[in-house]
């Protein structure tokens, strides 16, 4: 009797928490294929490749859609070689004192700070004080700050997974610190470096708190001519027609999301193969 | 014969504190193989990382003496450590071999060196491999990954990628710990042979492979230097007590 | 020092050095910024029109509490529901799910972390808030719980991917030691599993609650924006206004330099400081427990 009752309240217990986890995915799912389903008839080369007009009512998002490449390259500029530096300065240098566990830290309050505060920081350093204007070069830089914890701390991470054996061999063959991370460290790191770093970009490329004062434009008739002008971008253009324009057509507005949603969900998928296949080919 | 290595008044101690050395003074003879043996922990892998200064990568908390190659002393601050670990080879206990393949595994410490010609590099792959008697096992393979060979042949590259930088010091350490015994017998061959033209310094796995390969044998007991002297002697009728307990096998 | 270390190796080394102390001189410069712009605030409103319940810009009414209170529920709420789900996905992962569908639910909750906010909010507009007026009969779906129920989900990975490492980390021999004395799979979990890995579960509730704090785009796109005290129950059902979104609501609008100006700069200074609070905690929770379990085991 009694251990009947221990297996009805097991069975139980796992129905709720299967039930939980069901709950939390099947919106995951649903709103991928929502959107998928509602935007795919938006898509058109035109809407792809031809500028918006009447307001944005009508036409294509090309400019935000190169906006949001530009962004993202701009940031990868910045974040990618400062994040992977920071992340070889913490596995490989670093000894654990007081200053490393500042520096800890400091990458988790980066973490941490909400994009809209970033929003106000690249305002007030990258517009106003360095004078770059809104701009997708200070929009990049604010991003890529914004991006550099996830950055290092995947980096560190795959760093510190590579067996230490490599450095004691390396170096007892005569070669430096730097040398050893070089030609042996980085390249069997590499597959989870690039797995943060691709992470980390794809939320960059799907922020719109910390470009809305640094670089973002609600509507430019010609693409960006330089690292000093605005931009328009897909996350902020999908922001500015679903609750700034009257009258917006739905179509429109589906076909956006789709696209940005696209962009992400692409860059994530690289990340796991990457991850995925790097795990599977390893040999350490 | 002349002593290659002086090693005076050394002690070390690690920051956590595990293994030490107290005060052990010994010379090392040139074309020899010296055999450093003891319990664990007696302070003989402590020793051979002192000689190519790979203890710099842990943390040690305090260290004094010399140890003098060739009349320098190598513990001091200026000397060039990459220059002196080009001539004090290691290998180790487990087969690394780098991630790649077989040939670039043995040209790395060369091409480190700024080596870059080809011929001189092939040379030295098919000369460092013979020594070490694998060549024939993978002549026709080098551009295989290491990590595709057995433990026993990796321990092998292992030890030609130290030959490969002609060092005039090879330190070995527990080099057959792993191995099955054919293997085990192939590295002991090719110690012979590389006596001839090296100063070779092992830590053996068992007494057995010290007895068997000692010209010179050192007795390790908790970070001392307990006896040393010529391996037939010292493993036949030991002069310490504390020795022959531990070679028959009394403790330890 | 090494003679063949060049030039150089010498220079690389100094870069990777400084890169490494570079996040400390981004929060320094962050918080540095937030007080050069936010500070001033003080010099221009008064404390007690600060504290005020009246946020009403154009007339110079600068209280900022029912913005606090609008951050504060919308969050509370969204923990209500991301706290459960998350833990319980957490534990259908680690503990219950077959492993081919882990490998399956772990890329997925990722996803959804990757998801852009702004395209929930969004959904939020078009699809959750016209399905809440309609289904809880309100006079408008743009409310404090259409904030919650988007922000749960924005919190849900979060709290996920943090718990899951949490049980994850509870040696196995634990729960071999369970079920030795005969415990369920259940009770292993329940009186076992979770309490073990406790910290690190009230670590990743922090971190999810901190994530919802500092979301902007979803909330401010689906809680209506109506500046009021949200301190009754109801207020949940009504529109609200958060600190995040009055920040990027009205940021693009003010003149450089206004007192309005800075006092966006002084919420943002508020924000950073919770933020900062919350990780602080949270990580030394992380910490106190590996001293622990460093203790338990040497």
């Amino acid at each position: 009797m009694f251990a009947r009752n221990r297996h009805t309240v097991q069975r139980l217990g796992f129905t709720a928490i299967t039930m939980m986890a069901v709950f939390t995915v099947i919106p995951i799912v649903g709103t991928i294929i929502f959107i998928l389903f509602k935007g795919g008839s938006a898509i058109s080369w035109e809407f792809l490749s031809g500028f918006p007009h009447d307001g944005m009512r009508a036409g294509g998002i090309l400019p935000a859609i190169i906006g949001t490449l530009y962004l993202t390259v701009g940031t990868a500029v910045f974040s990618v070689p400062l994040g992977i530096a920071a992340a070889i300065y913490l596995a490989e240098y670093a000894s654990d004192n007081r200053l490393t566990r500042l520096i800890r830290l400091a990458i988790i309050n980066l973490a941490g700070i909400p994009s809209v505060v970033y929003g106000l920081f690249g305002l007030g350093l990258f517009v106003l004080f360095l004078k770059f204007g809104t701009s997708i070069l200070a929009a990049s830089l604010t991003l890529s700050i914004m991006t550099l914890p996830v950055i290092i701390s995947t980096a560190e991470e795959s760093l510190r997974s590579v067996p230490q054996a490599f450095r004691t061999v390396s170096i007892s063959l005569g070669a430096t610190r730097w040398q050893t991370i070089r030609r042996i460290i980085l390249k069997e790191a590499l597959p989870g470096i690039l797995t943060g770093v691709i992470l980390g970009l794809e939320r960059a490329a799907g922020e719109t708190a910390p470009i809305l004062f640094t670089g973002a434009a609600f509507f430019l008739p010609r693409l960006p001519g330089s690292p000093f002008d605005a931009t328009m971008a897909l996350p902020y253009h999908l922001f500015v027609i679903s609750t700034q324009v009257p009258e917006m057509p739905i179509q429109i507005q589906y076909g956006t999301a789709l696209v940005l949603l696209v962009f992400v969900l692409t860059m994530n998928i690289i990340a796991t193969v990457i991850r995925s296949r790097a795990r599977a080919r390893r040999q350490w | 014969m002349v002593d290659k290595i002086i090693i005076e008044n050394l002690s070390l101690q690690y920051s956590d504190g595990t293994e030490s050395l107290r005060d052990v003074s010994m010379g090392i003879r040139q074309n020899a193989v010296t055999v450093l043996f003891g319990p664990a922990g007696g302070g003989k892998s402590t020793l051979l990382r002192c000689l190519n200064r790979l203890n710099d990568l842990t943390e040690v908390r305090a260290s004094s003496g010399r140890i003098l190659i060739d009349g320098e002393n190598i513990l001091d601050p200026k000397t060039d450590v990459i220059a002196l670990r080009r001539k004090v080879g290691m290998v180790f206990a487990r087969p690394v071999p780098l991630p790649m393949s077989i040939r670039e595994n043995i040209i790395y410490g060369l091409e480190l060196a700024g080596e870059k010609r080809k011929s001189k590099l092939d040379e030295a792959v098919e000369r460092s491999l013979k020594l070490s008697a694998i060549w024939d096992e993978v002549k026709d393979r080098l551009d295989d990954p290491a990590i595709a060979l057995s433990g026993g042949q990796q321990q092998r590259v292992c030890l030609a990628r130290v030959i490969a930088l002609q060092p005039e010091v090879i330190l070995l350490d527990e080099p057959t710990s792993g191995l099955d015994p054919i293997s085990t017998g192939k590295v002991e061959a090719a110690l012979l042979e590389l006596k001839k033209e090296y100063t070779v310094i092992l830590v053996p796995h068992s007494i057995q492979q010290a007895a068997r390969t000692a010209d010179y044998a050192a007795f390790f007991l908790t970070g001392g230097l307990i006896e040393y002297g010529e391996g037939k002697t010292l493993f036949t009728i030991p002069k310490q007590k504390k020795t022959e307990d531990y070679i028959m096998g009394r403790f330890g | 020092m090494e003679k063949s270390l060049t030039l150089r190796e010498f220079i690389i080394t100094r870069l990777i050095q400084a890169s490494g102390y570079s996040a400390i001189l981004f929060v320094a410069l962050i918080f540095f910024f937030l007080l050069r712009e936010g500070l001033p605030t003080l010099a221009e409103v008064d404390a007690s029109s600060l504290l005020s319940i009246r946020w009403y810009p154009i007339e110079n009414y600068f209280g900022i509490l029912p913005l606090i209170t609008g951050s504060l529920i919308v969050t509370l709420g969204a923990a209500l529901i991301a706290v459960p789900f998350g833990i319980g996905t957490a534990i259908y992962i680690s503990e219950i799910a077959p492993r081919w569908m882990r490998e399956i639910l772990k890329p997925l909750v990722e996803l959804l972390g990757g998801l852009p906010s702004v395209v929930l909010g969004f959904l939020g507009i078009l699809v959750v808030s016209p399905f809440l007026r309609v289904f809880l009969d309100l006079p408008t779906g743009l409310t404090a719980f259409t904030g919650s129920l988007l922000l749960g989900g924005i919190a849900v990975p979060t709290v996920v991917s943090v718990a899951e490492d949490a049980l994850d980390a509870v040696p196995r021999s634990y729960r071999e030691g369970a079920w030795a004395l005969g415990a369920t799979h259940w009770q292993t979990i329940w009186r076992v599993t979770l309490p073990a890995a406790r910290s690190g579960v009230l670590t990743a509730v922090m971190l999810g609650v901190g994530r919802a704090i500092g979301e902007t785009m979803t909330v401010m796109m689906v809680t209506g924006n109506a500046p009021v005290m949200a301190v009754k129950l109801g207020s949940l059902f009504s529109p609200v206004r958060t600190m995040t979104a009055t920040i990027a609501a009205e940021m693009g609008e003010v003149a450089n330099g206004s007192t309005h100006y800075h006092v966006l700069f002084f919420i943002g200074m508020v924000l950073f400081l919770i933020s900062f609070i919350v990780n602080i905690i949270a990580s030394s929770v992380v910490f106190r427990a590996k001293k622990r379990a460093e203790r338990i085991l040497s």
